[in-house]
C-alpha cells in the first residue's frame, strides 16, 4: 500500500505541486522585499552609519578638540590636532577619520560631550578608491551640513532614552 | 614621639608632624587640594577632613598636629560624608568644562571628584564667572576654574620669592590675581602651573595642543644651565610638546626654571636637518659623504704640521660622550688645541675640587653663612637660587654678595649684604680686614660661591686663588664639609673639565685658538655646538660646525654637520656639583641629523683614524675607564682640593653679570618664540640689566 502511495506521489510530482502552492500563496501575502535603491527599509534613530561633524545653528562648529573620541576609539581611526583659534577658543586644526579602520561601534558619539561627532543615517558612501575613505575635517563638516536635519531628528528621537 | 591610631593601625611619628603626614607615612591616602608638602599649610580647601574620636566635628588633617593617643578614622561614614560635602561645595562654582580644559586628564579635582565626590549635582543656581587675569606670556589663566586653594600665592611668596600674587575680596567673591595687572616677574613662574590642582593656571605655550594620555614620557636631564635639573620630556610622535620637572630631592626638588620648561618650541625651529657645505660663499645642502669629503680635503692639504693647524671648541650643551669622541679624534689627528671653556674661564686641572660646587645643592641647607662672588644665581642657576632662598627663610643665614648683581638692591630673592662690586672687597675678606671675614670665620659651615663670570676674567686664576685662600682661612674646608664652590652656567663644563677637554702640551686655549685663527696659524676649527665665541675672530679659518641649531656657529661655518639636541640623544652630562646624570632620548633628531658621537665616529673612519667604539655601549664602557666620574651616575664623590688658582694681582674693574639675557642664553632659547617674547617683556632689548629682578617687591 505504501508502495502504491509513494509511486503515485512520484508520478504526479506531488511535492512540486505542494511547493508551487506555497509559492503561489505568497502572492497574496504582504511583500517583504524592497526595490533597493529606489526603495529603502526603515532604520533606527540609533543607526550608526557614516560620520559627520555637526555645527551649532549659528554656524559655529561644535567640536572643541577635547580628544575624547580619539581616546576612546578602539580602532584608533581618529586623529586630531588642536590649537587655540584666533579668538582663543579650543578648536581642531585637523580631524581625520580613517573610515577603513572604523568599526562603527559608535563610541565616538557616546564620548562626545557636545554632540559634535555623530554617526548619521547614511550608509551609502562606498567609493572606488581606498583614499577616498580617509575623511578629513572638511568632508566631515560637509557631511554634517548635508545630514543635519536627519541627525537632529534622530538625536531628538533618542533623547528620552538617554 | 606621639603614638596615634589611624584606621586601626598604630604609628609613632615625630612630634610636629600633622595627621595628614602621619597618614601618608602609613600609606593611607587623604584627598587634598590646598596642602602641598613644600608649601606652608593653609587648611582652606577642607578636602582632607577626617574623623577624630572625641572630637565633635571632623578635623582638617593637614593642619592638625598629631597628639598622643589620637584615634583617626579616614574612611568612616563621618569622614566620607564630610569629604562629599567639601567636594560638593568646591564644585558649586567650578565650571563643568573639562572637555576644553588643558588640565583634563591630569586634574586633581577631576580625579578626586570621581573618587570622593557624589555622582551628580544638586546645584541649580547660577555659577559664578571670574574675569581671566594676565600673569605674563607663560601662564594661561581661566580664573572661573579656581578653587582658591592659594597654592599659587604660597608658591610665589615662599619659593619664588615674589610677593605679587594675592587674593582680593572674600567668600564667593574671592579672586586670585596680581592686584595691578602685570606679568609675574619670577623665573620660576612655570611651577605655578604644576602646583595648581585645577585648570585655572595652565601652560600657555602648550595650550590645547595635546592631552596627557597621548604623550610619551621620557625621563631625562636639563642642559639649559649647569644645575642638571631632572626633567620629564613629553612627546607626541616626534614632537616635544612640553617639559616638566621630575622629582630629585638633591637637585631641583620638584621645581623647574622657566627657561628649561618653556624653551621647548625652540627645539622644532631653526634646526639643522642636513649637512651643508659652503660653496662660493653660500651654504649648499650636501650629503654626509660630501660634507666629510670637504673636511678631509681640507685636512689633507695641511701636510705634516696638521696637528698644530687644527683646533676644536666644545659648546655649552655638549655631552660627555661626544666631547670624549671629539677629543680622541683630535688626539688621533695629532692636535692638542682643545678647549671646552667657551667663556675662557681660568679653571680646570687635576684638582677636581677647584671647579665643582663642592657643598652640593642640598648641602646649602646645612650651611650657615654664604658669600657670593661675581655671580647672580637667580639667572645663572635658578634652582640653586631657590635653594639658597629656602635656607635663608629658615633663618640664621648671613649672605654677602660681591658684584654680579646691580647693587645693594633686591635683585635676588633674599636679603643680602652688598659688600662691594669688585675684587677689592674679595681681597679685603681674604686678608681679614673686612667685617664679613669674621662672619665667615664664626660660622660652622660657611660657603663661598665663585661665579663663572668672575673666572672668565683676565684675573680669573688670581680670583680663584683668592677664593681658595678665603675658604681655607675661614675654615670652610673640613672633614665633613667643603664650602668652596664654583657655580657654572654651562651643562657641558664640568664634564669637559673631568675628561680633560683642555689644551694639551703646547696646545692653545679658546683665546689662543681665536688668535691663531685670526692670524692664519689655525686652518680648521671644529665647533661642537659652540655658538658663544666671537665668530668674527675666526678669520679665514675653515670652520666645521657640528650642532643642532642654525645659530652663530652655523652662520659662520664652512661645513655644517647636523647633530642632536639634548632631547634627541642618550648621553651623559655632569652638573656643577660633579654629579653625572644620563639624559634619555625622547625623539629622533630631525631629517639627516645624527647623534653627535656617531658623527665623530663616522668621520674618524673617513680620515682613517677609526675611534675604538661602534656603538653607544662600547663608547660608554670606554668613557667609564677614561673618565670614571662620568660613569658614577647620580653619585657625588668628595673632590680632592689642592693649591688650585694662581696667586697674582687682581684687577680693579667690577664684576659684571655674565648673563646678558636669561631668556636668550643658548641656541635653543634663541630659536624659541616664547623665550623671545619673555626677553622682550622682562629684559627689554636684551641688555645687561635684568629688569625683571629689580621690579620685585620682595626683599
Amino acid at each position: 500500500m505504501g508502495f502504491m502511495r509513494n509511486s503515485a506521489r512520484s508520478l504526479l510530482l506531488w511535492e512540486i505541486v505542494e511547493g508551487m502552492a506555497l509559492t503561489f500563496s505568497y502572492m497574496f501575502r504582504k511583500r517583504v522585499t524592497v526595490n533597493y535603491p529606489y526603495e529603502k527599509g526603515p532604520i533606527s534613530p540609533r543607526f550608526r552609519g557614516e560620520h559627520a561633524l555637526r555645527r551649532y545653528p549659528n554656524g559655529e562648529e561644535r567640536c572643541i578638540a577635547c580628544k575624547l573620541c580619539e581616546a576612546i576609539c578602539p580602532a584608533q581611526a581618529i586623529t586630531i590636532e588642536a590649537e587655540p583659534r584666533d579668538d582663543g577658543s579650543r578648536r581642531t586644526t585637523r580631524y581625520d577619520i580613517d573610515m577603513t579602520k572604523c568599526i562603527y561601534c559608535g563610541y565616538c558619539e557616546e564620548a562626545c560631550p557636545v554632540d559634535a561627532i555623530v554617526e548619521g543615517p547614511n550608509f551609502e558612501f562606498a567609493t572606488e578608491t581606498r583614499e577616498e575613505l580617509f575623511y578629513d575635517k572638511n568632508r566631515l563638516l560637509a557631511n554634517g551640513e548635508r545630514w543635519e536635519r536627519e541627525i537632529a531628528a534622530n538625536i531628538a528621537a533618542d533623547a528620552p532614552y538617554r | 614621639m606621639p603614638t596615634l591610631t589611624i584606621d586601626g593601625q598604630e604609628i609613632t611619628v615625630e612630634a610636629n608632624t600633622t595627621v595628614l603626614q602621619a597618614c601618608e607615612e602609613l600609606g593611607v591616602e587623604i584627598p587634598r587640594f590646598c596642602y602641598h608638602d613644600r608649601l606652608s599649610i593653609a587648611g582652606n580647601c577642607r578636602m582632607c577632613l577626617v574623623e577624630m574620636e572625641k572630637s565633635p566635628k571632623p578635623i582638617a588633617s593637614c593642619a592638625m598636629p598629631v597628639g598622643e593617643g589620637m584615634v583617626i578614622h579616614t574612611n568612616s561614614p563621618v569622614a566620607e560624608k564630610a569629604r562629599k560635602g567639601a567636594m560638593e561645595f568646591l564644585l558649586i562654582n567650578h565650571p563643568l568644562d573639562c572637555p576644553i580644559c588643558d588640565q583634563g586628564g591630569e586634574c586633581d579635582l577631576q580625579d578626586q571628584a570621581v573618587a570622593y565626590g557624589r555622582g551628580g549635582s544638586r546645584f541649580d543656581e547660577h555659577k559664578r564667572a571670574v574675569k581671566d587675569k594676565y600673569l605674563g606670556p607663560l601662564i594661561a589663566t581661566t580664573m572661573t576654574r579656581c578653587i582658591h586653594c592659594t597654592r599659587c600665592i604660597r608658591f610665589a611668596t615662599e619659593i619664588a620669592g615674589v610677593e605679587e600674587l594675592g587674593a582680593t575680596y572674600r567668600g564667593e567673591e574671592t579672586e586670585i590675581g596680581t592686584y595691578i595687572e602685570a606679568a609675574l616677574t619670577s623665573e620660576l613662574s612655570g611651577n605655578l602651573v604644576d602646583v595648581c590642582p585645577v585648570g585655572a593656571l595652565t601652560n600657555q605655550a602648550y595650550a590645547f595642543s595635546a592631552r596627557p594620555w597621548e604623550l610619551r614620557k621620557t625621563e631625562s636631564v636639563d642642559v639649559h644651565d649647569a644645575v642638571g635639573s631632572n626633567i620629564r620630556i613629553d612627546c607626541r610622535g616626534a614632537e616635544v610638546m612640553r617639559i616638566l620637572p621630575r622629582l630629585h630631592e638633591d637637585i631641583n626638588e620638584e621645581w623647574l626654571s622657566d627657561r628649561s620648561r618653556y624653551a621647548v618650541d625652540g627645539l622644532a625651529l631653526q634646526r639643522l636637518d642636513q649637512p651643508y657645505v659652503r660653496v662660493d660663499g653660500k651654504l649648499k645642502p650636501a650629503s654626509w659623504e660630501a660634507a666629510f669629503a670637504a673636511i678631509r680635503a681640507r685636512l689633507d692639504g695641511m701636510g705634516a704640521a696638521r696637528g698644530e693647524r687644527i683646533a676644536a671648541i666644545a659648546g655649552d650643551m655638549a655631552d660627555v660622550e661626544s666631547m670624549l669622541a671629539l677629543k680622541e679624534l683630535f688626539t688621533a689627528l695629532g692636535s692638542a688645541n682643545l678647549d671646552c671653556r667657551q667663556d675662557g674661564a681660568k679653571i680646570g686641572g687635576k684638582h677636581r675640587g677647584g671647579y665643582l660646587f663642592n657643598s652640593t645643592i642640598a648641602g646649602i641647607e646645612d650651611a650657615d653663612a654664604l658669600l657670593l662672588v661675581g655671580c647672580n644665581p637667580r639667572w645663572e642657576a635658578t634652582m640653586i637660587n631657590a635653594r639658597i632662598r629656602k635656607r635663608w627663610l629658615a633663618g640664621g643665614f648671613p649672605i654677602g654678595v660681591i658684584g654680579g648683581v646691580a647693587g645693594a638692591g633686591d635683585e635676588l630673592t633674599y636679603n643680602y649684604d652688598y659688600l662691594g662690586d669688585g675684587p677689592a672687597a674679595l681681597a679685603d675678606i681674604a686678608d681679614g680686614s673686612h667685617h664679613f671675614t669674621a662672619t665667615l670665620a664664626a660660622a660652622e659651615r660657611p660657603m663661598i660661591v665663585l661665579g663663572s663670570g668672575a673666572l672668565a676674567r683676565d684675573d680669573g686664576a688670581a680670583l680663584l686663588d683668592l677664593a681658595r685662600r678665603i675658604a681655607q682661612d675661614t675654615g670652610m674646608i673640613s672633614a665633613d664639609w667643603n664650602g668652596f664652590n664654583v657655580l657654572h652656567r654651562a651643562a657641558s663644563r664640568v664634564g669637559g673639565l673631568d675628561l680633560g677637554f683642555l689644551p694639551g702640551e703646547s696646545g692653545r686655549d679658546v683665546a689662543g685658538i681665536l688668535d691663531g685663527a685670526g692670524k692664519g696659524e689655525i686652518d680648521l676649527v671644529w665647533l661642537l655646538g659652540a655658538d658663544e665665541i666671537e665668530m668674527a675672530a675666526l678669520g679665514q679659518a675653515f670652520v666645521v660646525y657640528q650642532g643642532h641649531h642654525g645659530d652663530a656657529g652655523a652662520h659662520r661655518a664652512d661645513v655644517i654637520l647636523p647633530g642632536a639636541a639634548y632631547t634627541e640623544k642618550d648621553a651623559t652630562w655632569v652638573n656643577t656639583e660633579g654629579r653625572a646624570q644620563i639624559g634619555r632620548r625622547a625623539a629622533f633628531p630631525p631629517g639627516d641629523a645624527r647623534e653627535d658621537w656617531a658623527i665623530l665616529r663616522a668621520f674618524s673612519a673617513v680620515v682613517e683614524q677609526p675611534l675604538p667604539y661602534d656603538n653607544l655601549q662600547q663608547l660608554r664602557q670606554h668613557m667609564v675607564t677614561e673618565v670614571p666620574s662620568a660613569g658614577a651616575i647620580d653619585v657625588i664623590a668628595a673632590a680632592d682640593m689642592g693649591d688650585f688658582g694662581v696667586a697674582g694681582k687682581v684687577g680693579a674693574e667690577p664684576f659684571a653679570s655674565p648673563v646678558d639675557d636669561y631668556y636668550l642664553a643658548n641656541a635653543i632659547c634663541r630659536a624659541s618664540a616664547v623665550m623671545a617674547e619673555c626677553s622682550r617683556l622682562y629684559t627689554g632689548t636684551g641688555g645687561a640689566g635684568q629688569a625683571a629682578g629689580t621690579t620685585s617687591a620682595d626683599g
